[in-house]
C-alpha cells in the first residue's frame, strides 16, 4: 500500500531530513511513526501527501508511483488518503455537518450522497447529535474526532494521522486511538505519525523510530524507543 | 462537470465577494470607474466620428473645365471621377447655378444683380463638379488625379481644413485608446489584488482542499467566478448609468438648444448602446476573467 525506496530529502538549504530510508507498508497494517523532534517525520507525512518530492528514491502509494505520477492524478492519490491533523484544521466558519460534507464536496461527490455519508460518518465518530455545531462549541477531543469523520468520509485507503493525540488530555487521547484502531480493524491502512510514548507502547502496534532522518528500529509489536 | 458542483462554485463564488467585502467593493469601484470612463470616451468619439463624417460630407471640391468646353468632354471628366471608389457625391453645377449661387451669397438684392446683368453671366466659364469624398484624407490625392484629367482647367479644394479634421480625428482616438489601456491595466492589478486576499484569507481551507484531493479547477473555479461576478456587475452598473445619462442628455439638449442639435446630429441610443453594451460587457467580464485566471495561476498550484 505504501512503499518507500532509498527515500532521501534533503531542503534547498542543505538540511538532510530523511537519509536513505526504506519502508514498506502492507494493505490493512497499523503502523506508527515515531521520533523525537527533527527526526524526520513530518518530512515523511508531507512526502507521503505528495506536499514534497523526494531529492532521490521512489514512493509508490495505493499503486501510484510519485516519481512518474502526471499532475492532475495527484488529486486522485490524495483522495485515497484520509488525512487527521494534530490541531483539527476544521473550517472555524463553518457547521461539523459542513466541514465533514466539505470533504466530499471537494471532490465533487453528488448532494444525495453526501446527505446519506455525512451524518453516517457523524454517527461513526459519535457525534451525530451535534452536527449543527460549531468547532469552537466543541472539546479537542470532539474537534478530533470530526477530523476523524472528515478524514473518512471519502472511504480513504489510507490513514495518515499527524500527531492525533497532540492536543489532547491522556482520556481523548486514549478515545481517538481506538478509533483509529475500529478504522484499522474495517481493513483501513492507518499510518500515525507521533511522539505520544504512552499510546504507542499500549497499542503493540507495528512501530518504525526515526532518529536524524534514518531509521533505527523497525518492529512488529514494537514500543517506544527513547532516544535519550 | 455535475450541476450540484456548478452551483458550490458559483455559490463559492459569491462567498467569497462577501467575506471579502471591502476589496471586492474597490475592485469593482474601479471597474465601475474604468468602464464609466470608457463609455464617456466612447460616447465622445462616437459621436465626433459622425460629426466628423459629416464635416467631411460638406467639405467640398471643386473642378473647373477648359473654356468653352463641350458637353462630352465634361461628361468624359465625370465619369473618370465617378470611378474613384473614394468619392462620396458628385454635382454638376452649370454656370447658372454658379452664378445664382454667387448672387444669394454676395448681393444684397441678389434679383437685382442678376437682372442688371441680364443674359452676360460673369461666371459662363464656371461650371464646375462639385465633390465630396468618402475619406478626407484622400483629398490632396484627388487634386493631383483630377489636375491631370484632359480638360480640367482648375481644382479648388481646402486643404487646411482637411489635414487639420484628420489629424485632431486620430489624435483623439489615440489618447482615448491610451487612457482606457490604462485604466484597464488598473482594473486587472486591483482584481488581482482582491483575489490574492481572498485566497490568503483562504488559504487554510485551500490547504485542507488540496490535501483532501481537490482539483486544480475545483479549487481555482470560485475565484475566477469571484473575478467574473465582479467584471459582470463592474460593467452593467456603468453601462445602465450611461444609458440613463445618455437618454436624458440628449432630450435636454433637444429641449433647450436646438441650435446645437440643428448643427449637429447626436448618434442615437440605439445606436451608440448597440455597440458599447457588448463592448463594455466584454470588457469588463474580460478584465474580471483575466485578473483572476492570472492570479489563480500564480497563487494556487495542487
Amino acid at each position: 500500500m505504501i512503499e518507500l525506496e532509498n527515500v532521501t530529502m534533503t531542503y534547498p538549504g542543505g538540511m538532510t531530513a530523511l537519509k536513505d530510508v526504506n519502508i514498506n507498508i502492507e494493505k490493512g497494517e497499523f503502523v506508527f511513526i515515531v521520533g523525537s523532534s527533527g527526526s524526520g517525520k513530518t518530512t515523511l507525512f508531507k512526502l507521503l501527501l505528495k506536499e514534497l518530492n523526494p531529492t532521490s528514491g521512489k514512493i509508490r502509494v495505493a499503486g501510484y508511483d510519485y516519481s512518474t505520477i502526471k499532475k492532475n492524478a495527484i488529486p486522485k492519490v490524495r483522495r485515497r488518503i484520509g488525512v487527521v491533523f494534530q490541531n483539527f484544521r476544521l473550517l472555524k466558519d463553518r457547521t461539523i455537518y459542513e466541514n465533514v460534507a466539505f470533504a466530499q464536496r471537494v471532490i465533487q461527490t453528488p448532494a444525495r450522497f453526501i446527505r446519506r455519508r455525512v451524518p453516517a460518518m457523524l454517527t461513526l465518530v459519535g457525534l451525530a447529535e451535534k452536527y449543527k455545531s460549531y468547532p469552537k462549541e466543541l472539546s479537542g477531543g470532539e474537534q478530533q474526532r470530526v477530523a476523524m469523520a472528515r478524514a473518512l468520509v471519502n472511504n480513504p485507503d489510507i490513514i495518515l494521522a499527524d500527531e492525533p493525540t497532540g492536543n489532547l488530555d491522556p482520556k481523548n487521547s486514549i478515545d481517538i486511538m481506538n478509533l483509529l484502531d475500529d478504522i484499522n480493524k474495517r481493513g483501513t491502512t492507518v499510518v500515525v505519525v507521533t511522539h505520544n510514548k504512552e499510546i504507542v507502547n499500549d497499542m503493540k502496534k507495528r512501530v518504525i523510530t526515526l532518529k536524524k532522518g534514518v531509521i533505527i528500529s523497525d518492529e512488529k509489536q514494537g514500543g517506544y524507543i527513547d532516544e535519550d | 462537470m455535475k450541476i450540484s458542483t456548478f452551483f458550490y462554485i458559483l455559490r463559492q463564488g459569491f462567498s467569497n465577494i462577501r467575506r471579502n467585502i471591502l476589496f471586492s467593493l474597490a475592485s469593482l469601484g474601479t471597474i465601475i470607474s474604468c468602464l464609466f470612463l470608457f463609455g464617456i470616451i466612447y460616447a465622445v468619439i462616437v459621436n465626433f466620428e459622425s460629426g466628423m463624417k459629416e464635416l467631411e460630407n460638406t467639405i467640398t471640391i471643386s473642378v473647373f473645365f477648359d473654356e468653352e468646353l463641350p458637353d462630352e468632354s465634361i461628361q468624359l471628366i465625370g465619369e473618370q471621377i465617378r470611378v474613384l471608389d473614394y468619392v462620396n457625391t458628385m454635382d454638376y453645377i452649370s454656370p447658372e447655378e454658379a452664378w445664382d449661387k454667387f448672387c444669394e451669397q454676395n448681393y444684397d438684392d441678389p434679383q437685382a444683380a442678376k437682372e442688371a446683368y441680364g443674359d452676360n453671366n460673369p461666371l459662363r466659364n464656371s461650371a464646375s463638379y462639385s465633390i465630396t469624398l468618402k475619406d478626407v484624407s484622400k483629398q490632396a490625392e484627388f487634386v493631383a488625379y483630377a489636375s491631370d484629367l484632359k480638360g480640367v482647367r482648375k481644382v479648388k479644394s481646402s486643404e487646411v481644413t482637411a489635414d487639420g479634421i484628420t489629424t485632431l480625428s486620430s489624435l483623439v482616438g489615440y489618447a482615448s485608446i491610451g487612457i482606457v489601456v490604462i485604466l484597464m491595466l488598473v482594473s486587472i492589478f486591483l482584481i488581482s489584488n482582491t483575489i490574492t486576499i481572498g485566497i490568503t484569507v483562504r488559504k487554510e481551507e485551500i490547504g485542507i482542499m488540496k490535501l483532501i484531493g481537490a482539483t486544480n479547477f475545483f479549487v481555482r473555479a470560485p475565484f475566477i467566478i469571484e473575478g467574473i461576478i465582479i467584471g459582470a456587475i463592474g460593467s452593467c452598473i456603468p453601462l445602465f448609468l450611461l444609458h440613463t445619462m445618455y437618454d436624458k442628455i440628449l432630450s435636454y439638449v433637444a429641449g433647450r438648444f436646438k441650435v446645437v442639435t440643428s448643427m449637429f446630429a447626436f448618434v442615437s441610443s440605439e445606436e451608440l448602446f448597440k455597440t458599447m453594451i457588448p463592448v463594455g460587457l466584454i470588457l469588463g467580464i474580460g478584465v474580471g476573467l483575466f485578473g483572476s485566471i492570472v492570479t489563480t495561476r500564480k497563487h494556487l498550484k495542487v
